[in-house]
């Protein structure tokens, strides 16, 4: 038979912290040494704020304090005792995704997604106090967080659209990126070669001329 | 990053009292001392944390100034009553870091932060910053190194943003220790690592910046600060450029030069600042003052771009400040 909770001898390694965690009140167990981001991951079961460099220099474990983007692998979760904290788990909420992870997902703005957390939430930070960011205040506000993927571009082009949507604009995700793709009414990249295709198939044709009548796997020229 | 104990006293004598101890360290924003601890360069037993004592966030933007020290670099950068009087110190603190960063870090932090030499911040380098024997940086990789005091034991750059504006504007801290509280010009503030390479200010044990105060600018007065960077985002500085001085019927009266990011404390150009003496703004003014400055460095054997750096951005800020 489980023994009663309140019998059980008191975890003296760890310190117990109240803290507002995604408009929750928790009281929180946790070895009072740990980082706001190894409480969040290893205590409170919320894996979606990244471990990076852990050294606040790649943005990815980026959560509010209070309401302002911090990073968490410097911040001390004892240090978060009393405070608000927000994390990517609590952006969407019961009309669904928050306007930022809606264009963050239909305009590609993710790919390994592994920042991802930390640039929604800092671009979240952002608008509450800018509604109408200017692109070099969106860049200004992100500098802080790398993304190794996405070269930037479509992370912008989210933000910019969740800001027109916060503003209660009926903006749509742009028909033409800046690579020069036809998007179709849904969005997503038409079915046809884009230039990368047609690229491809061009090499093919002409390694086909160059082979004679049979196709054969293209290698670059040497130059 | 080694088990700690955390204290939370709720005044800075009380914390200057706790942090005397040699396996106590002192953490406001956290962001250097952190890094430290999680690089193994400093495993303190006791980490005494003074960012929740009340009373010292204030911005009063004077003119004279008075900051506490746990005011955020954010903040700082965000007043516009700073901005207005002393244009370098918003403009240092808003190229410090990252966004995120700046939130956290605080003034006194970044002043008494500890240097960003690799070598250094290689728990498996026993430098001489940590007690060892070797300068590895001398001939080592040291391409974004001292050029200027080359020749102490020490050359590593100094890393305070803050620190380098600050030194141009003649601010002075009030500290506080275990034995009480004084007043320490920032001339005085830091340390060349003539002897001693371990420490980079003249701080006590357990002695704490509580704030510091910024002279009224005199009638006149005209400051630029400049930060040269390798990445557009968000980087360590090459060099960093700070000047401030009066503009007085027409001539250049009590300048201060200050590079950052060149020498192992903000380094204080006194040939510049002779050259400048009298002058009257022109290019070529800008000229000379920036080789008087330059004629002084010595790089290493990576480095001797800085010194180049080091000259144009001299001229390019004189010429903001008096435009």
């Amino acid at each position: 038979m489980a023994r009663r909770r309140e019998k059980l001898p008191p975890d003296r390694s760890k310190a117990l912290v109240a803290m507002t965690v995604n408009g929750e009140r928790v009281e929180a167990p946790f070895e009072p040494h740990k980082t706001m981001l190894e409480v969040l991951r290893e205590d409170l079961a919320l894996t979606g704020t990244k471990h990076g460099c852990e050294l606040g220099e790649c943005g990815t474990c980026a959560v509010l304090l209070d309401g302002k983007p911090v990073l968490s692998c410097l911040v001390l979760g004892l240090e978060c005792e009393g405070r608000s904290v927000e994390t990517v788990e609590g952006m969407a909420g019961p009309e669904g995704l928050h306007p930022l992870q809606k264009a963050f997902a239909d305009l590609g703005a993710a790919q390994c997604g592994y920042c991802t957390p930390g640039f929604l939430l800092t671009a979240k930070a952002l608008l509450e106090e800018n509604p109408r960011p200017t692109l070099p205040e969106i860049r200004q506000a992100l500098a802080g967080n790398l993304c190794r993927c996405t070269g930037y571009v479509k992370i912008f082009e989210a933000v910019e659209l969740a800001a027109a949507w916060l503003r209660g604009e009926a903006a749509e995700p742009r028909k033409e990126s800046l690579y020069g793709y036809d998007f179709d009414e849904s969005g997503l990249l038409p079915s046809h070669p884009g230039p990368v295709g047609a690229v491809l198939a061009a090499a093919r044709e002409a390694a086909v001329d160059e082979g004679g009548d049979k196709p054969r796997p293209y290698r670059a020229k040497a130059r | 990053m080694k088990p700690f104990t955390l204290v939370r006293p709720t005044s800075l004598a009380e914390a200057a009292r706790l942090s005397a101890a040699s396996d106590a360290e002192i953490k406001a924003g956290g962001v250097d001392l952190v890094d430290r601890m999680k690089e193994g360069i400093d495993s303190p037993k006791t980490v005494v944390s003074i960012v929740e004592i009340a009373g010292y966030d204030r911005i009063e933007p004077g003119p004279p100034a008075r900051l506490g020290a746990l005011a955020t670099l954010a903040r700082i950068a965000d007043d516009a009553g700073l901005r207005k009087a002393y244009p370098a110190l918003a403009d240092a603190a808003a190229g410090a870091a990252t966004p995120q960063i700046r939130h956290m870090a605080t003034l006194g932090g970044n002043l008494c932060q500890r240097p960003r030499c690799w070598y250094y911040r290689l728990e498996e380098f026993e430098c001489r910053k940590k007690g060892g024997d070797d300068c590895f940086a001398r001939d080592g990789e040291n391409r974004f190194h001292a050029v200027f005091d080359t020749d102490l034991t020490c050359c590593c750059v100094h890393p305070s943003a803050t620190g380098t504006a600050l030194l141009a504007y003649g601010a002075s801290l009030d500290v506080v220790g275990p034995k009480g509280k004084r007043t320490l010009p920032i001339d005085r503030f830091f340390h060349r690592p003539v002897k001693d390479p371990t420490r980079e200010n003249t701080l006590t044990a357990g002695e704490i910046v509580a704030g510091v105060a910024i002279p009224a600018p005199a009638a006149g007065s005209r400051s630029a600060y400049r930060k040269l960077k390798e990445k557009e985002s968000f980087d360590w500085p090459l060099v960093e450029t700070c000047v401030a001085f009066t503009l007085s019927g027409g001539t250049v009266r009590g300048a201060r030069v200050v590079f950052g990011s060149v020498a192992p404390t903000p380094y204080r150009s006194m040939a510049a600042e002779r050259a400048l003496e009298g002058g009257t703004p022109s290019d070529a003014l800008a000229k000379k003052a920036a080789e008087a400055a330059i004629a002084e460095a010595k790089p290493l054997s990576q480095n001797a771009y800085k010194v180049t750096l080091a000259k144009v951005e001299l001229e390019r800020a004189l010429r903001q400040a008096w435009a």
